[in-house]
């Protein structure tokens, strides 16, 4: 090991290892499965996959309705998600969090009930040039129906947020959309001082956590942030289920996104009263499994204690970091410290293009993502088509980044580099 | 997927592969991308009587894709316009020496087939639909 990289106790990696069936799992060429695309989506532990048969084996039923047992439980172990998932976020309280499918979903809460009735024509929202599609198509869909413009913070370059004409950028803007880490870049975006700038121009902001909320200490009261959106696939939770932290008189004050059952109080053939909060936000059956599922995987993550699962990542990313500046060829994107990046790097290595790297690789037992990663402006800023991408969770190992090393120098053999 | 799939030819067509480039005045042009990889391909063909003369294509992308239009440039060559509409995957695959591709990368193996074909469609009468009823 290097000097300077804290080690992880690899007894603590296989105790985590050990948690997650999949990866005693072999691929398709034999090989163990090394899995470098948490960020795509994490790996589950036994304790979220049992949480959800547990849920439809034991109890399953609709929630908020049901008199009888199994009805109440079903109930309880939704409602008791959510109170977990507040205290992850250190919300102030369960009321909010709203449950959505996804972070996209969470954005396109914010655009259509905050942004449609708070937006006015020459209105500016402010974005940063790293963003994914999910928090770049409903705002410009939102801009183009309201008439108000988009902008962009630049990047430095290593793919840090500029932020010295942050002030003079913020005048005659309403509202604030910025990923809190970048999926491509790694980039960790000082939301602090963002939020702050926004909060004196009097703008709303609205932060995708899609990318840190499964990696990093997300306090959204120290924070101040008025949205804060999360997928819960990313964060060893079930897919089909995410959250919008809203501050409580945000969401008093707009109106509901979906309509439907749940998210009324009284409705008569003429006109509808709304529910409270949170539940005016979740118009029809919600994905209960998967809340509940969530809850397992937020206990699981509180287990570990976030800290460490900082720790864990910033060790492993300085690691996989000076072994791919060392190796021949490979090209990295993203800021050179790794504790100004969360556990993403994006590379490109010689004239191999990233699909032929990711397919190489996947030979190998080798999991990575090849692509733009829904970030195409970025991409094209960047002069790239496509990049290979590596990240890592907090069941890897240096192993893992070993066997990526060994798997790119097989691809750098067969290519000829 | 087998790394033998990564053969010599294969990365040889990559680097420099064959009928690159443009013609002064194609009869025919065609360009597409697969939005997913941003693979691109420009194929251009001179046509006499009903048969390709000569051909070009141009492009970007991985390996597979830019290697396959490459091969299936020196196919095409002297083939009637109908002729191309009937080729397929199988022919694709042949070209590559592989006996099957992850359906991951069969759209890349393809590209060059897909653009060489709306190119053909453009020079013809009528379409020749194949048996999905498209011209593709
Ligand atoms: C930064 C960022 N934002 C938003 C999303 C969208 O997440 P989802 O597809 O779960 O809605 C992702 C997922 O790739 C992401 O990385």
């Amino acid at each position: 090991m290097t000097a300077g990289i804290t080690p992880v106790s690899d007894t603590a990696a296989e105790r985590i290892r050990a948690d997650f069936p999949i990866l005693a799992t072999r691929t398709k060429s034999g090989k163990p499965l090394v899995y470098l695309d948490s960020a795509a989506t994490s790996q589950k532990p036994r304790s979220v996959i049992e949480t959800i048969s547990g849920y439809y084996e034991g109890y399953n039923a609709n929630i908020h309705r049901g008199v009888y047992d199994i009805a109440e439980r079903a109930t309880d172990a939704f409602e008791g998600a959510r109170a977990r998932v507040a205290s992850f976020f250190n919300a102030a309280e369960s009321a909010e969090i709203i449950f959505t499918r996804n972070a996209t979903e969470a954005l396109n809460l914010v655009a259509y009930s905050w942004g449609l009735a708070n937006l006015r024509a020459g209105d500016a929202i402010l974005l940063t040039r790293l963003e994914h599609h999910s928090n770049i198509v409903p705002w410009q869909l939102l801009a183009a129906k309201m008439g108000a413009e988009l902008r962009f913070l630049e990047l430095d370059g290593q793919g840090r947020v500029v932020l010295d004409d942050l002030d003079a950028k913020l005048r005659g803007v309403r509202l604030v959309a910025s990923a809190h880490v970048s999926n491509t870049l790694g980039t960790i975006v000082p939301i602090e001082q963002i939020i702050a700038a926004a909060h004196r121009a009097g703008a709303v902001v609205v932060i995708d956590g899609a990318q840190a909320a499964p990696h990093l200490a997300v306090d959204v009261r120290a924070l101040d942030v008025d949205f804060y959106a999360a997928s819960g696939h990313k964060m060893l939770g079930p897919t089909g289920i995410g959250t919008l932290y809203a501050k409580r008189a945000l969401l008093e004050a707009i109106p509901p996104f979906l309509a439907g059952g749940d998210m009324i109080r009284r409705v008569s053939y003429e006109q509808t009263t709304f529910n409270e909060l949170p539940w005016k936000f979740e118009a029809g059956t919600s994905d209960i499994a998967g809340a509940i599922g969530l809850g397992a995987a937020v206990d699981y993550l509180q287990d570990l204690g976030m800290a460490w699962v900082r720790a864990h990542e910033v060790a492993l990313t300085a690691y996989a970091l000076e072994r791919l500046n060392a190796a021949p060829h490979v090209r990295l994107y993203g800021p050179e410290r790794a504790e100004e990046r969360g556990g993403v790097i994006s590379f490109t290595m010689g004239d191999i293009h990233p699909h032929d790297i990711a397919s190489i690789l996947d030979g190998e037992g080798v999991c990575i993502r090849a692509g733009h990663h829904c970030t195409m402006p970025l991409h094209e800023r960047l002069g790239l088509a496509a990049t290979a991408r590596a990240s890592f969770y907090v069941y890897n190992t240096y192993a893992d980044v070993d066997a990526l090393i060994e798997a790119l120098e097989k691809a750098a053999r067969i290519f000829k580099l | 997927m087998d790394e033998l799939f990564y053969r010599e030819y294969i990365l040889e067509h990559y680097r420099k592969p064959h009928n690159y480039g443009r013609f002064e005045h194609p009869d025919l042009a065609y360009e597409d991308d697969n939005p997913l990889c941003g693979d691109r391909i420009r194929v251009e063909l001179k046509v006499d009587d009903g048969r390709i003369a000569d051909v070009r294509f141009e492009g970007k992308g991985c390996a597979i894709s830019q290697a396959s239009a490459s091969m299936l440039t020196d196919v095409v060559k002297g083939m009637t316009l109908e002729e191309t509409l009937r080729l397929g995957k199988d022919d694709v695959l042949e070209n590559l020496g592989a006996e099957s591709i992850s359906a991951a990368r069969i759209k890349c193996a393809t590209l060059g087939l897909k653009v060489l074909k709306e190119a053909a469609v453009g020079g013809m009468p009528q379409a020749w639909p194949d048996e999905e009823g498209q011209a593709s």
